[in-house]
């Protein structure tokens, strides 16, 4: 205990308040090394949190809940995917219509979800193991989504490093116009991406609804697709520091509840600013830091492709 | 097969037709929606779109048509010309809610005095307060090469929470029983910004946002920093050969833009709304992007979009109360109509050519 | 010899309003080392795009060892035993050499297999690569190589070469040719596409001459002078510069221990560049492009500001001033990169004649715009630079590259400059464009102006200049006057092979 502040507690708490953002930003990751720079995470993860919650509470099966919650916001991707591939529309402009779409179409969606409670997501039961002190909640104390989060991560950094199509991959996020002049189907590799991405996405909104509220209200995602892109800034396009990008961002935002439930002198939505200010303050850091060194962006991010001749 | 040919210069006939189309397009794709919600199609687009303007109950509709469309016109002409510059203001709602709070901090530091030059003390406040929510930044990108996307967002949940403490804080009317919010400035004199015409809905913002459109219009069309802008926007390496300096321009766009939107909230808080509450703002610094780009970042597009999507809430509210239409129905057709819009530009740039294309 | 093993018969391919090539045919024999010759613009990338399977034929037929052969991506290419070096890389700054050499690679082996192959392969064809490095830090020649073995990784038959020798030094050049020779000993084609005569007679065994996109000759270049070739190339005879009538007068312009940080992640810093011009006189800067052309540039234009007392005009202190300041006090530049620097691809001519001309030219008033003025200014310069544009209201980008440099250099010599710096001003421009572009800057100079004529093309500086220097690794050599200079001395002042001291010949 420090100040009020339970650590082994906030630990446990910081992982399962970083999910949501941990998939999103890993999706992200994907998306933009493919060279696509998709604005609209907001508006999937919105959409994969309705879409979740319906699909969860209609079936009982928070499984299903996922999947559906997956399935719907990579639908979005993909409506990104055509406009800014096939329709060639400015990528930033269609991220801004994804999100202000989602946000519209959650709302709408979650008409008659509001108030309702969704099946539990279970522990994975480790037994013993669970109780044991500090490490007990820490590693053996979450549900299985948690545990699928960073296997997802795990599997992305090594798709990334390892994977002949992560390196192809790559290659279209570094130079559209090679990549096809070697005859690889630029278009095809984005729009991959982008799916995968929305399905990441989703993931993360659904267990946001159905695991870390769990109920769905409107603009629930409150912020938390734009704190994932921001991450993936962070991060500097690196599977691994997404994680730990994700996980600080995580540690904040259970910080800030625990202060605010230990009944601090600060006012409450002082506290509810934190994780955007201290993202600010992250980017200015890093930004600051990667002037001059590497800046590892995708070279063809946001950049429009059109084969001509 | 249909194979895409860039045309040699962008057609003016489609960057016209365009918005046109993608109107009707998301007029039908709503249609559908609606028939999905079960409504009558029909009925619902009749309700939104014709009743405000020439319905039963028009006279008092017509009124709140500029009331809406003023905040959006004033916002989405700063942001259009940053957009132009490719400065990406995304926060707009931010930069509103922290001007409607300096201009309703002066109104209610000096209540009850009344003064002449209470009015116009808010009004520099106003813009002030967006300005310098929209200058954090510029700074930042300007010093450190931060994203103006994602500080410009992230300062809108910033001053959400920033509005929720003033509303339940130091703002709150201390004859309020207890209710979060400010005194109302509608009963304030001196800080009422009044409806000007009785019925019209015209009230000082409105004429703000005329005299923005305008400005900006000049600007961009006839003058050459607006040339400059505009070559910014479309190569930037041009624009430093052309001897723009990118750090002035991205301090321009968004100064302007942020005090543009801190303007509209002022007007906002003095005027239509009246006072500050947690729920202050309604999205009309989001909504004002869509306006921007239906208008194709043109000052007299922005004016004729920004009354269509002042229309589109105006009619939405109708539907709600006639129909029992959900009001984030229409929210969902002002995103469709975005999608529309920035698919079929692709005929601005494009010629379609069916037949064997080349691979 | 046994028959060919490419032939192309009436290859035909239209794009709207051009015909890029038509019923082109002709053929290569295995071993052989093929010419395709021809001006910018003559069908030449169409022809080999559509060998390659990137562009699909309108009309005609092709048959690689005997067989039809109709490539429908570069995959079904590099199957069938066809490889290419671009002329514009198709590389991966970012990935490193072994990954650059994958991503061209239907099956490539692990990674560690496949290092070492590539040590192999390349120390056995004289081309020193580590498969480590990342792309982003080799020079244009390295660069080359990468691709040269990833297509040697493979087995080809026939290996494509487009433009292969713009980017390499002489003493690179030589290098290269050695590893096609040895190539083509072991029985591999080479269609070689350039449009510089002497290297395809030292070089080719036979060549096909293309102009408006029709073979219009074929021939042994051997046999041929290179101004017989010449003519074939370009259809006719054309004037030959006229240098004479110019003074060197008072020094005007100093640049003076100029230093400068990279501008971009695997850009070249300029290091201690010290030079002086004087009135009337034409300065050569010879050098690979990459190696500090663009930022040497962008100092002298004051799109990047240098250090104190580094630029001077006239003996008064620039360096800290704007591009528009200097326009105001006569210094005046052309960018290599047309679309995006120079001009802007979307705006009019007359918008783009505004982009540099407010300064010296009334086409403002109070900041405000006078289109009318605009326009006259763009169609002065389009009548004195032979544009060929249906008028000022068209978009830069739908001019050809030539008409596109004529108007931008045209836009700065009619703004009457003190100095004029120009980089790679007949880069992709074709040969009529290109001799009326030289001299305009020959007359600017006549007229007492002094002229930087940045360039890769070293016949065109040997034409032009009056003293030559050469840009490399951002290290700026003394300039020695161009009468007298051999290839070899030039050779050695552009840094002779990188990487390959060691490398004997």
């Amino acid at each position: 205990m420090i100040g009020g502040i339970d650590i082994v507690t906030l630990i446990a708490a910081l992982m399962a308040a970083s999910t949501p953002v941990l998939l999103a930003a890993t999706g992200e990751l994907v998306a933009e090394k493919a060279g696509v720079l998709n604005l609209g995470v907001e508006g999937m993860m919105i959409v994969g949190a309705v879409a979740g919650f319906a699909t969860a509470v209609t079936t009982g099966s928070p499984v299903l809940g996922f999947a559906g919650g997956a399935l719907a916001a990579a639908l979005m991707a993909s409506l990104f995917a055509l406009l800014t591939q096939v329709f060639l529309s400015n990528q930033t402009a269609t991220g801004l219509a994804l999100t202000l779409f989602g946000l519209g179409l959650s709302a709408l969606a979650g008409k008659g979800f509001e108030g309702v409670r969704p099946p539990p997501t279970g522990k994975v039961p480790f037994g013993p193991l669970a109780d044991l002190p500090v490490v007990g909640p820490i590693v053996f104390g979450h549900d299985w989504m948690v545990y699928v989060s960073l296997a997802l991560v795990a599997a992305v950094w090594a798709f990334l490093k390892y994977a002949r199509l992560g390196l192809i991959l790559r290659a279209v996020g570094e130079n559209h116009d090679a990549a096809h002049a070697l005859g690889y189907r630029v278009i095809a590799v984005r729009f991959a991406a982008l799916a995968f991405g929305g399905a990441l996405a989703g993931l993360g909104g659904a267990y946001l609804s159905l695991v870390r509220v769990p109920q769905w209200t409107e603009g629930m995602t409150a912020g938390a697709g734009w704190i994932a892109l921001a991450i993936v800034v962070f991060a500097s396009w690196r599977a691994e520091r997404v994680l730990i990008g994700a996980y600080l961002f995580g540690g904040i935002t259970a910080l800030q509840l625990q202060l605010q439930a230990a009944g601090y002198a600060i006012p409450v939505h002082f506290l509810s600013m934190a994780p955007y200010v201290i993202t600010v303050l992250v980017l200015v850091v890093l930004s600051a830091t990667h002037r001059y060194g590497a800046p590892a962006a995708p070279a063809a991010l946001g950049r429009t492709f059109h084969a001509s001749n | 097969m249909i194979t895409l040919i860039k045309r040699p210069t962008p057609s003016r006939f489609w960057s016209f037709t365009t918005p046109v189309l993608a109107v009707i397009a998301t007029m039908i794709a709503g249609g559908v929606l609606f028939s999905i919600l079960g409504k009558d199609p029909v009925q619902a687009i009749k309700v939104i779109f014709w009743d405000p303007l020439l319905g039963p109950n028009a006279a008092y509709f017509r009124g709140q048509l500029l009331v809406k469309a003023g905040p959006l016109i004033l916002i989405a002409a700063g942001l259009a010309v940053g957009f132009r510059a490719g400065i990406w203001n995304i926060g707009a709602e931010g930069q509103y809610i922290m001007g409607a709070l300096a201009g309703a901090s002066v109104a209610l530091a000096a209540y009850p005095a009344e003064s002449h030059w209470l009015f116009p003390a808010m009004v520099v406040a106003g813009a002030l307060g967006g300005w310098i929510w929209g200058m954090i930044p510029a700074v930042l990108k300007v010093l450190f090469g931060t994203s103006e996307i994602l500080v410009s967002l992230m300062l809108v949940y910033v001053a959400q929470n920033f509005l929720a403490w003033a509303a339940f804080g130091p703002l709150k009317n201390p004859e309020g029983y207890g209710f979060p919010g400010s005194r109302n400035l509608q009963q304030y004199p001196s800080a009422h910004n009044p409806e000007l015409f009785a019925g019209t809905g015209m009230h000082w913002g409105v004429v703000a946002a005329l005299i923005a459109v305008i400005a900006t219009y000049v600007l961009m069309q006839r003058h050459i920093a607006g040339f400059r802008i505009r070559v910014a926007g479309e190569a930037p390496r041009a624009a430093r050969f052309a001897g723009v300096l990118p750090a002035n321009l991205v301090m321009f766009c968004l100064g302007l833009s942020g005090a543009l939107a801190g303007l509209a909230g002022m007007f906002e808080v003095s005027g239509p709304s009246g006072q500050i509450t947690d729920s202050f703002n309604a999205g009309y610094g989001f909504t004002a992007i869509i306006v921007a780009f239906l208008g194709r970042l043109n000052a007299i597009g922005i004016l004729l979009a920004g009354l269509l999507m002042a229309l589109t809430y105006i009619g939405g509210d109708m539907a709600q109360l006639m129909l029992g239409l959900p009001t984030a129905a229409i929210q969902v057709f002002q995103g469709m109509l975005l999608f529309f819009l920035l698919g079929f530009d692709l005929l601005t740039h494009y010629r379609l050519r069916l037949g064997k294309g080349s691979k | 010899m046994t028959g060919s093993l490419l032939k192309i018969e009436g290859l035909t391919k239209a794009y709207p309003g051009v015909v890029a090539n038509d019923g082109v045919g002709f053929e290569v024999a295995p071993g052989e080392v093929h010419a395709l010759l021809g001006e910018n613009g003559a069908g030449k990338s169409t022809l080999v795009k559509m060998i390659y399977g990137l562009v699909k034929p309108d009309a005609g037929r092709m048959t690689f060892q005997g067989r039809p052969y109709t490539p429908a991506e570069p995959r079904a290419a590099r199957a069938a035993g066809v490889a290419m070096v671009f002329q514009h890389f198709s590389l991966f700054e970012a990935l490193n050499v072994a990954e650059n050499v994958a991503l061209g690679m239907e099956n490539p082996p692990p990674m560690g297999d496949l290092a070492e192959r590539i040590r192999a392969i390349s120390t056995a064809y004289g081309l020193p690569l580590d498969p480590a490095r990342t792309v982003g830090d080799l020079s244009a020649g390295e660069r080359q190589r990468v691709e040269i073995i990833r297509c040697l990784l493979q087995d080809p038959k026939l290996l494509i070469m487009d433009e292969p020798t713009s980017v390499l030094t002489p003493q690179e050049v030589e290098i290269l040719f050695h590893t096609l020779r040895k190539l083509a000993a072991e029985g591999t084609a080479i269609l070689y596409i350039s449009h510089k005569l002497e290297e395809i007679r030292s070089l080719c065994d036979g060549a096909t001459i293309l102009r408006g996109g029709k073979v219009v000759a074929s021939c042994i270049p051997r046999e041929k002078s290179a101004r017989e070739l010449a003519e074939l190339m370009v259809g006719g005879e054309f004037a030959a510069t006229d240098r004479a009538g110019r003074v060197s007068g008072a020094t005007i312009l100093e640049v003076d221990h100029l230093n400068l940080p990279p501008m971009t992640q695997f850009g070249p810093a300029l290091k201690n560049v010290s030079f002086s011009l004087a009135a009337g006189e034409v300065l050569g800067i010879g050098g690979v492009a990459g190696n500090g052309q663009e930022e040497l540039l962008a100092t002298l234009s004051g799109e990047r500001p240098s250090g104190a007392g580094t630029v001077s005009l006239h003996g008064q202190d620039i360096s800290d001033l704007g591009p528009n300041d200097r326009r105001r006090l006569g210094l005046l530049a052309a960018p290599e990169e047309r679309l995006g620097h120079a001009a802007v691809p979307n705006l009019s001519l007359t918008e783009n004649a505004i982009l540099t001309g407010t300064v010296r030219r009334p086409l403002t008033r109070n900041g405000f715009l006078n289109m009318g003025a605009a326009r006259r200014f763009a169609e002065e310069i389009i009548k004195g630079f032979d544009v060929r544009t249906p008028g000022p209201h068209v978009a830069a980008r739908a001019l050809s590259g030539g008409n596109l440099q004529k108007f931008v250099i045209g836009r700065e010599v009619l703004q009457s400059p003190e100095v004029l710096v120009v980089n790679q001003p007949t880069w992709g421009v074709d040969a009529a464009a290109a001799a009326a572009i030289r001299q305009s800057l020959l007359d600017l100079a006549a007229k007492g102006a002094a002229v930087i004529v940045i360039s890769q093309d070293l016949d065109e500086l040997m034409e032009i200049a009056d003293r030559f220097c050469a840009l490399n690794e951002g290290r700026l050599s003394e300039p020695r006057p161009t009468e007298g200079l051999t290839m070899e001395e030039i050779g050695l002042m552009l840094g002779g092979a990188h990487g390959m001291q060691e490398a004997a010949l």
